[in-house]
């Protein structure tokens, strides 16, 4: 059996590992668009604040990991798939040949419609070379905008503080994180990075960025706002619609994601935003399975088909793609939207269907004073989603209760009452 | 042959040995917030539930790991947390859906039962023999991997 995974990201490595453990004889390909080892954009953050060496991003660490499981490493980038003729074309002009094909070629970060967003000094955080340039440009006492505050934007926020920078956060939401917390905990992280000096502007958009060479895109904004050079030589100027300008060295776009399927534009797989695969990771072509950031698969909260782009998701995609590429079928019983966030050391988390469900019941506690917050959300005598902050023990059971389904009888009632009692209701409903 | 960590509430007084005697074991000090397996007590019913990982199959957090910083004891079938790779994420703290990975603010790392390398401190310490550590065909554990099983989400085979 000849497997090729497109992308070298956890889901691919993770597939190629669980292929390798399922099947010792098949011939396994891992090909990456970037020319690096296969790596984990989640380390990247860690590599920003000096805690990891580049070598500590690297998904597999052991000199000779892939090797040995003979899965062979190359880098180029795919450029069609013919499922009829089970082939895949490269950037490099070679076609390749599979008979069990993964398209896990993951995500890219949005670049908005704003004039200047091209200018030297505007970047984004994803990759292992856009953090090479962020380390050259973040250093202390630069400073720095990072648009957007979402999930992604809040993690790169925390590694910008560390590094020492004069940070500005423009977030266009009402709030901090908008699609991971409500506005009664993205208030408090708020709160929270603002007394820890960082300043967070939620309800601004950033309108446009000047490069005070003169040379900014977008003649209409250009003339509009004119900068003046700044005290200290800001590279860039970036205008928002309240009016107000920032100096900046450097701008870090942090504005969402969007799966990597052009690609597979003409190869007749069904796609909605991202690649549509079934229980069994299968897309709508024979042979051809698709992981990670670019599949939309199962969602254990809404039962519909959803793109999570989150890492617990993208290395599950990636084993039971595998397993049923090898021959073990394998259902999926879906994918549940979590995220755990640190910024400037709050740490808040939140589960499944959090923003609740109609005709729902919710309890909540909240302890403005200790940053502190906990609300479960119900359906009949179910756990649907959870918000919680300042949380770190036991954390993960609000998973357990969720994507189970446990019915909680006479502890709903409980939990309604004392939130906290999260850990007796996991016990006495599972394994007491 | 195996072992694992037998748990039997039932012989459980709530004592809290257990908690001392790892955190000992794993920290230096008598901390029980240290402890890798925590003492759950039901008021009402007085009673006692020992928790701690099971070193599911699954792994979720091995799985969901970023940095290749949990990692399979061959001998003793634990999943151990390498400090030394460990960035901190917490993300294996939300995909274990048992709760038995936790994030130490205070060292910025994540921890979980390791089994003490095969000598498992909690089970040495406990004067009632809830916890015992004993060959894995035998454990009482069944009843969590078959929960284990339930919330699996898919990744056993399924014929
Ligand atoms: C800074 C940052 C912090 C993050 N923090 C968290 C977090 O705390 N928690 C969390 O759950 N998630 C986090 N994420 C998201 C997480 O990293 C992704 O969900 C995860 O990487 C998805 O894995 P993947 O394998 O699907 O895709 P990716 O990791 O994006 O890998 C895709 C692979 O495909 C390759 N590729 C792309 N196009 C092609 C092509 N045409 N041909 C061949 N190869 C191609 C790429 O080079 C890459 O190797 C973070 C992301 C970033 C950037």
């Amino acid at each position: 059996m000849n497997y090729l995974i497109l992308g070298a990201g956890p889901a691919g490595v993770v597939a190629a590992e669980t292929l390798r453990n399922t099947d010792p004889d098949g011939a396994i390909t891992l090909v990456g668009a970037e020319n690096e080892p296969p790596y984990s954009r989640m380390a990247i953050p860690y590599l920003l604040t000096g805690r990891i060496d580049e070598r500590g991003t690297h998904l597999r660490k052991e000199p000779g990991w892939y090797k040995d499981r003979r899965i062979d490493v190359t880098s180029r980038r795919a450029t069609a798939v013919h499922p009829g003729s089970k082939t895949v074309a490269f950037a490099d002009g070679t076609s390749v040949p599979y008979d069990r094909l993964l398209i896990a070629t993951g995500a890219r970060p949005l670049r908005p419609a704003i004039p200047g967003l091209d200018l030297p000094g505007v970047h984004t955080c994803w990759t292992l070379d856009d953090a090479r340039y962020i380390m050259d440009k973040a250093r202390p006492g630069a400073r720095v905008v990072l648009m957007g505050a979402g999930f992604i934007g809040s993690i790169v926020l925390e590694a910008l503080a560390e590094r020492g920078v004069t940070l500005t956060v423009v977030e266009m939401g009402d709030r901090m994180v908008p699609r991971m917390m409500n506005p009664t905990a993205g208030g408090m992280i708020k709160n929270w990075c603002r007394s820890k000096g960082v300043e967070v502007l939620t309800s601004t958009r950033i309108l446009g960025i000047e490069g005070n060479g003169g040379q900014a895109k977008g003649g209409f904004l250009a003339s509009l706002f004119r900068s003046k050079p700044a005290n200290g030589g800001g590279a860039l100027t970036v205008t928002l619609d309240n009016g107000h300008k920032l100096e900046a060295d450097l701008v870090v776009i942090s504005a969402g994601v969007r799966p990597n399927i052009e690609f597979l534009a003409d190869s007749g797989i069904v796609m909605d935003v991202g690649i549509q695969v079934d229980e069994h990771m299968r897309t709508s072509a024979p042979d051809v399975y698709a992981a990670g950031d670019v599949a939309q698969g199962k969602d254990v909260s809404t039962g519909h088909n959803n793109i999570h782009a989150i890492q617990p998701t993208a290395t599950e995609h990636g084993r039971v793609s595998a397993l049923n590429m090898a021959g073990r079928p394998a259902a999926y019983k879906g994918s549940l939207q979590m995220n755990v966030l640190d910024t400037l050391g709050l740490i808040s988390s939140s589960f499944g269907l959090w923003m609740g469900v109609e005709g729902g019941e919710a309890a909540e506690v909240i302890d403005t004073d200790n940053y502190k917050y906990l609300r479960l959300e119900f359906a009949d005598d179910r756990m649907v989603g959870a918000t919680a902050i300042g949380l770190t023990q036991h954390v993960g059971v609000l998973r357990g209760l969720i994507q189970t389904g446990v019915q909680l009888g006479p502890w709903k009632q409980r939990l309604m009452a004392d939130p906290h009692r999260i850990m007796e209701a996991y016990l006495a409903r599972t394994q007491a | 042959m195996q072992r694992s960590l037998h748990i039997d509430p039932n012989k459980c007084t709530g004592c809290r040995q257990c908690e001392m005697a790892c955190s000992y074991e794993q920290e230096g000090i008598f901390n029980p917030s240290k402890s890798r397996i925590r003492v759950f007590m039901f008021d009402a019913e007085a009673r006692f539930v020992p928790y701690t990982c099971t070193q599911c199959a699954e792994a979720w957090c091995m799985l969901a790991c970023p940095v290749d910083a949990i990692k399979v004891d061959l001998n003793t079938g634990a999943k151990v947390v390498h400090e030394n790779l460990c960035v901190g994420c917490k993300v294996c703290t939300i995909a274990c859906p048992f709760g038995t990975i936790n994030y130490m603010s205070d060292r910025g790392k994540v921890m979980k039962c390791d089994l003490c390398g095969g000598d498992p401190a909690c089970a040495k310490a406990c004067p009632t023999q809830a916890i015992t550590y004993i060959d894995a065909d035998w454990t009482g554990l069944e009843r969590m991997r078959v929960w284990a099983k339930k919330t699996d989400a898919g990744a056993t085979a399924t014929h």
